[in-house]
């Protein structure tokens, strides 16, 4: 009974959320300085145009009408029109949404994998040389631009070692995960700094308690305490950060779909910024952040059914 | 136990915890000291880029594209155009520590007076700005910075502009937590009792004891300041090209990557040396803050 209550509360807060979202979104249109018309036609220029643009993005129109004219749309599922693609902006980034997906998955299940054994290992042998090296790198790799160690591991895994594809995203699954592994890896190694350090601060924190010496006392191995304690602890606190460092992980992609030219929504953003493509900025800016809440919501549901004190607050 | 008291073991206790006690506080302040010395010496060397270079980073030599590194008069080679690498980043420096200390700075002030303000006063005053936080919060920071650039126009000014506006409510959720916890606390109302002004209590009484957190957030923030102008100019929504700006030429080396590694290569240690000393002084602040309470 908590627990649907729990459900339904955290749904329910959902929609302040999903307002906010639509109103950011709404005010975007509004930064562009001076007339988005003259601005998207540029040298195409005409009067008879520019009414023509105003009126398809809704411009001549009091403010709050727009808003619920937005709004409404948005219901309908209509992104309004791309101006480059010359089709609705909601098929232009369903199209893309499936490589940003699939990255952001993989990255994700990449980092877990690197970072649980390293912060546990951390923690376990703390201030050896394991620890010591993974706090350098940790460090180091926080302050790397992900660009920058994408284009270091095109040039070392893709042109040197010729063992993973320098871009594109390919046609089959073996061929994504074939395709994605370095974009994934950048995401990931980025991610995993503070993933690691999360990991080993909380797993010291659960060697040093109480129900550990007791589970010592009555004799149950290092092995089984590491398992049920130690483990169990350690996936938890990688749903949490997963949950705080959501946006960090989904900002990841639009770089470095970027470098490695994968045709996803992050890419499809930064082209339709060069494009001046203002529908499309604004529908991904919301795609963006429509994902994140969900994320959000899934990771906060998994962190309730691993520990059942997040239920009870 | 033996009740006498072995003052051999006692004086050996004493050195010991005394010795161990210095030597935390030596490798809290390394980290500190390594941290300022990396930061201290790029903010230098930007600074005072003529003095260590005779190139300019925009003059071109069409005689020397593409020098590797150590060849002779260019320390670090030179680029497609023949400009000078060593040059290049030096003056770049000053873009992005700019943008480090511009863009991290003002957030810093401004979040930090609103979160102070929201939590002093509480009230539909902290209600609104609360909300508003929480609204911005569900964006992914990095999509709504190049969202509002992209709407502004693409330019190094309006990249300030798009952090401004986004980035503050960081410091305002941290300051305002502090500051409601540090509201409850007997110094804050003793203050209240003398009829200090809320403006005194605020920032005599409440802001010493919030700034710290506030600071070493500040330096994991610079960070990501830095990689965000970085990742701007790299996309060319930020510096534009004939710039130095060490995204940029990330960028614009990416093209002879397979050929000329430096290009590239050289800007980006440049970056990581600057992220590491910032994280580096948060990580030494937060230690040297944390010893003190």
């Amino acid at each position: 009974m908590a627990r649907y209550r729990f459900i339904g509360r955290r749904v329910l807060q959902l929609i302040p959320v999903l307002f906010g979202i639509t109103v950011v979104t709404f005010f975007l249109l509004r930064l562009i300085p001076g007339d988005p018309a003259l601005q998207i036609l540029g040298q195409h220029y005409t009067k008879a145009g520019a009414v023509e643009v105003r009126h398809a993005l809704g411009l001549d129109r009091p403010l709050w009408q727009q808003y619920v004219l937005f709004v409404q749309h948005l219901f309908q599922g209509n992104l309004g029109e791309s101006i480059t693609f010359k089709q609705s902006a909601r098929s232009v980034i369903t199209e893309r949404l499936p490589p940003t997906l699939f990255l952001v998955a993989y990255a994700a299940t990449v980092a877990t994998v690197v970072s649980i054994p390293t912060g546990v290992v951390s923690a376990l042998r703390r201030s050896g040389v394991f620890d010591q090296t993974a706090r350098v790198t940790t460090l180091v790799g926080f302050a790397m631009p992900p660009f920058w160690l994408g284009i270091i591991l095109i040039l070392i895994f893709s042109i040197h070692l010729h063992v993973f594809p320098v871009n594109g995203y390919g046609n089959s699954f073996t061929a994504h995960l074939d395709h994605l592994f370095l974009p994934s890896l950048t995401i990931a190694l980025g991610f995993s700094t503070i993933l690691i350090r999360t990991l080993r601060s909380s797993t010291l924190a659960v060697l040093a308690s109480d129900y550990v010496d007791t589970a010592r006392v009555k004799g149950i191995s290092r092995l089984a305490v590491l398992r049920k304690h130690v483990l169990r602890n350690a996936i938890v606190s990688v749903v949490v950060v997963f949950g705080i460092n959501l946006a960090y992980l989904i900002s990841g992609t639009v770089i470095v779909e970027t470098v490695f030219g994968i045709p996803g929504v992050g890419s499809l953003l930064i082209d339709s910024v060069s494009t001046r493509d203002y529908p499309v900025v604004q529908g991904v800016t919301l795609v963006f952040a429509v994902l994140v809440v969900a994320i959000n919501l899934l990771t906060d549901l998994v962190h309730a059914s691993l520990d059942p004190r997040v239920v009870l607050e | 136990m033996s009740t006498t008291i072995n003052p051999g073991a006692l004086l050996l206790e004493h050195f010991e915890t005394r010795s161990r006690r210095r030597r935390g506080r030596l490798s809290r302040n390394a980290t500190l000291i390594v941290g300022c010395t990396l930061l201290g010496l790029v903010i230098v060397a930007s600074l005072a880029a003529p003095l260590l270079t005779n190139y300019s980073p925009e003059t071109l030599d069409p005689l020397r594209p593409l020098a590797p590194p150590l060849s002779s008069g260019h320390l670090l080679g030179t680029d497609e155009f023949g400009r000078d690498i060593f040059a290049r980043i030096l003056y770049g420096g000053r873009i992005d520590l700019l943008v480090a200390f511009g863009a991290t700075g003002v957030t810093l002030v401004v979040g930090t007076a609103i979160g102070l303000v929201s939590g002093y006063f509480g009230g539909w005053v902290d209600a609104v700005i609360m909300r508003i936080v929480d609204l911005f919060f569900a964006f992914p920071f990095f999509v709504l910075v190049i969202a509002i650039v992209a709407m502004l126009g693409p330019s190094i000014f309006n990249m300030f502009i798009a952090i401004w506006l986004t980035s503050w409510i960081s410091y305002a959720r941290i300051t305002r937590g502090h500051t409601v916890v540090a509201k409850g606390r007997e110094y804050v109302l003793a203050a209240k009792a003398l009829g200090y002004r809320h403006s005194r209590v605020m920032l005599r009484h409440i802001l010493p004891n919030v700034v710290s957190f506030v600071l070493i957030f500040a330096m994991v923030d610079a960070v990501g300041n830095v990689l965000l102008g970085a990742a701007l100019g790299f996309l060319g929504l930020g510096a534009k090209p004939p710039s130095p700006e060490w995204g940029a030429m990330i960028s614009d080396g990416q093209n002879y990557i397979l050929s000329s590694w430096w290009l590239s290569t050289l800007p980006g240690i440049a970056i990581v040396i600057v992220g590491v000393g910032f994280s580096l002084l948060g990580d030494g602040l937060a230690d040297l803050l944390r010893a003190d309470d």
